[in-house]
């Protein structure tokens, strides 16, 4: 019983340091490369009514290798100015990024006019990997 | 064990292919129907999209007094064309200005010739090239006074397919290299 309650204690202690091991040296395997934003059914009839809605932030962030896809449904009833493209109902449209830098593309669903995708470079081993994991789960 | 093998060595060769086969550009999915329409070509004739069916076109908006958006982007057409090398003749580079004050067919034509001698260009009303920005989404607005004025405007270009798809749309700034590879897989199909 002694044994195992020490076994217990042992493995406790370890296991939030091999966490931050692991978030600042473990590879990024990621499933899916997408960051989605999508226009719900009936974002038309609510901006008709007076609503503001707001689905598109005014920046995206992404990150190269592990989040570097921009995905933009729409899935509403009329065609949207989405970001820098024009999609009818049911359309989709993604936009991989190859290169970290920052993408300015005219946008008239900002009252700026304009969207920014800042895409930064896949985060280095320690900790900017741990940093970006971190800021992840917040 | 020799069967393993050949099965991830097939895996791996598909693998491959599909990456081959992927745009690097932005993919409409489904995609529509590129909108037509009627302008005045940099040729003499009328422009119509629909008259390059059967061919890749690649369609661009700007103005021939752009200072750097439109001559990078018509200098990197006019690279990936060539690195097309037989496959050229099957794609058409159209360009339709947001400047039909200035840009006259024969200045168009004189201006596109510096690029390629086979791009081509369009103009027309304020009217008509407003209508053409709206169904392909464009954005346009001009800055600077009276005389001395440009254009902000979007500085994306479409890939349209041989059936007259809109297929992709590149951002300003993407290698020729890149382009050509695009283009290549839409000429394939």
């Amino acid at each position: 019983m002694k044994r195992r309650l020490r076994y217990a204690l042992i493995l406790a202690a370890a296991l939030p340091p091999s966490a931050v091991l692991w978030a600042a040296l473990g590879p990024f395997v990621p499933e899916d490369r997408n960051q989605v934003f999508e226009i719900p059914q009936g974002t038309w009839a609510r901006r008709m009514a007076g609503d503001n809605v707001s689905i598109l932030p005014n920046e995206v962030r992404l990150t190269l290798g592990v989040r570097d896809v921009l995905v933009l449904k729409n899935r509403d009833d009329v065609p949207q100015v989405f970001g820098p493209v024009l999609m009818m109902p049911g359309q989709s449209f993604s936009l991989p990024f190859e290169m970290a830098s920052t993408y300015r593309f005219a946008c008239t669903a900002h009252a700026s006019g304009q969207m920014t995708v800042t895409v930064e470079p896949t985060p280095g081993l320690g900790w900017e990997r741990l940093a970006w994991r971190t800021r992840e789960l917040f | 064990m020799r069967i393993a093998a050949l099965l991830s060595g097939i895996a791996l060769a598909c693998a491959v292919h599909a990456s081959e086969d992927k745009l690097k550009a932005g993919v409409f999915d489904p995609p529509r129907a590129a909108p037509d329409f009627s302008l005045e070509g940099s040729d003499g004739g009328e422009l119509k999209l629909s008259r390059y069916r059967g061919k890749v076109v690649v369609l661009g908006f700007g103005f021939s007094h752009c200072p750097e958006i439109c001559p990078t982007t018509l200098a990197t057409l006019a690279r990936a064309q060539k690195k097309l090398g037989a496959g050229a003749k099957e794609l058409q580079v159209v360009y339709v200005t947001v400047d039909p004050e200035r840009d006259s067919p024969e200045r168009l034509r004189a201006y596109l010739a510096a690029f390629d001698p086979s791009f081509i260009g369009g103009t027309g009303s304020p009217e008509r090239l407003a209508k053409v920005r709206e169904a392909y989404g464009i954005f346009a607005a001009r800055i600077g006074g009276k005389d001395r004025y440009g254009f902000d405007h979007s500085s994306f270009v479409y890939l349209v397919d041989r059936e007259g798809s809109l297929r992709a749309l590149i951002p300003y700034g993407r290698s020729a290299d890149d382009i050509a590879h695009d283009i290549a897989i839409l000429l394939k199909k």
